[in-house]
């Protein structure tokens, strides 16, 4: 299995503004892998590149264990779900399996057709008389049906009703349940990844700000409650994200997995992982990525 | 057993408190351990399939399996490839019928607590304290039971 994604220096520039710049990056295959940053923070240049959508100005980027994204064999291997399920609209559902078939030299049909009668989507419907919720399922369906290794989604919930988000998620969480495919989605929906990713990212500014596994990395931060005036010492021992503190009280969460770090008189709270993507987000220096050397030995593990 | 309307196997199925700050995995192991305890799952049962937590909660599969490893590791369960999961252990040998006359006593002790002015919070600060010394008095008496014993501890 090895590597679903690895960037090494990748930049992106349009214009004169980098909208990714200097990106290393090793995600290893089999995760379902949650790629979170604020607006214009780089997410959907990653992805496009990865897919080969783009191209880099800088770096390089490979998939699947070393091909070239954008590669022949990449792209039998990859799927892509662009932002807003981009579908042709005038097309019924039968003729965009159609098309599928014809643009993939990998293609079950079958399987296409299984998902969507499970769904109760008819094939004569037009693409555009859908709703958002059956328009995201028709395109994770055409994703699925060139049974990819790697499937990468783009703000796949964005347009979403709470329901459909849910079906959407439930359908995803089963195709890899049911098979070796590694999963890739920007969201900005922080709240629901605790429950679907089990390996995060955080890009921010261009840069890639957090990488690793949630167990880790959730396992790996703690937040310390105590008297403000000893912040300044406890700051000394730890690596601290974010640091709130009002006059008598201060709550900082640091980065250390010593479950003995509270020094007397100071109480450790675990942190969940939307505490955690918040406060690097708001914490822009803070940083928190595997060594290379850490990514070549996941690389040989895996 | 097929006769579940949705084709589950399992005479069970589970349900997520996002709110609870308990991680998803282990409320899974929590709710297979309650459902042993009060009967719904007994020897030789099967658990909810992955596929079908999954589409059902919309959870990641790996935390599924976290929750069925965590599981076997108590010895409550155990894998077949290929088939599933099954219920392996017993939590508790009570029967229902002694659990239903138990929690009768243990209403009337809450009644009295709650005359006496107690509230919720302290009845249970004090089933908690009277706990932990149950657990302190009886600590030598856990190393008796061997094989599915086990168990006790998880309590």
């Amino acid at each position: 299995m090895g590597i679903a994604i690895e960037t090494s220096g990748l930049g992106k520039r349009y214009g004169r503004t980098w909208a990714l710049r200097d990106c290393s990056l090793a995600i290893p295959a089999g995760h379902v892998v949650g790629l979170v940053g604020p607006n214009g923070a780089g997410k959907t240049t990653l992805l496009s590149l990865a897919v080969g959508l783009a191209t880099p100005t800088a770096g390089e980027v490979r998939v699947l264990g070393g091909l070239p994204a954008g590669s022949p064999a990449a792209l039998d291997g990859v799927a892509f779900m662009a932002q807003d399920a981009a579908l042709y609209r005038n097309l019924s559902v039968a003729d965009m399996l159609r098309v599928g078939r014809n643009l993939n030299r990998r293609w079950d049909t079958a399987r296409a057709q299984g998902r969507l009668a499970e769904l109760g989507i008819r094939l004569d419907k037009k693409v555009g008389a859908l709703s958002g919720g059956q328009r995201s399922q028709v395109a994770l369906t055409l994703a699925l049906a060139k049974r990819p290794k790697l499937l990468i989604l783009d703000e796949p919930l964005a347009a979403l009703d709470p329901v459909a988000r849910h079906d959407f998620m439930a359908a995803l969480m089963a195709a890899v349940a049911e098979e070796d495919v590694s999963v890739v989605f920007s969201s900005h929906v922080v709240a629901e990844l605790e429950r679907v990713c089990d390996y995060l990212v955080v890009v921010q500014g261009g840069q890639v700000q957090v990488a690793g596994e949630v167990e880790d990395l959730t396992a790996g931060h703690h937040v310390l409650t105590g008297p403000a005036e000893q912040v300044d010492a406890i700051a000394q021992r730890f690596p601290v994200v974010r640091d709130r503190r009002a006059s008598a009280q201060a709550h900082l969460l640091i980065r250390t997995g010593d479950l003995s770090a509270a020094p007397p008189g100071w109480q450790r709270h675990p942190v969940g992982l939307e505490e955690l993507v918040l406060a690097y987000m708001r914490e822009p220096s803070a940083s928190m990525l595997p060594g290379p050397a850490r990514a070549r030995s996941e690389q040989v593990a895996c | 057993m097929d006769i579940d309307k949705d084709g589950s196997p399992s005479p069970i199925e589970f349900r997520l408190d996002p709110g609870s700050g308990v991680p998803t995995y282990l409320q899974l192991v929590q709710q297979v351990e309650q459902a042993l305890r009060l009967g719904y799952l007994r020897q030789g049962d099967q658990l909810p399939r992955v596929k079908d937590i999954v589409a059902g909660l919309a959870i990641n599969p790996n935390t599924v399996l976290k929750a069925y490893r965590e599981l076997e590791h108590r010895g409550l369960v155990v894998g077949r490839r290929g088939v599933g999961t099954f219920v392996e252990g017993t939590l508790g040998k009570v029967g229902l019928r002694e659990q239903a006359a138990l929690q009768k006593s243990m209403l009337a002790w809450m009644r009295t607590a709650s005359k006496a002015g107690l509230d919720e919070d302290g009845m249970a600060a004090l089933f908690t304290a009277a706990l932990h010394d149950l657990r302190q008095s009886r600590d030598v008496l856990v190393d008796e039971e061997d094989g599915g014993g086990r168990a006790g501890v998880v309590a």
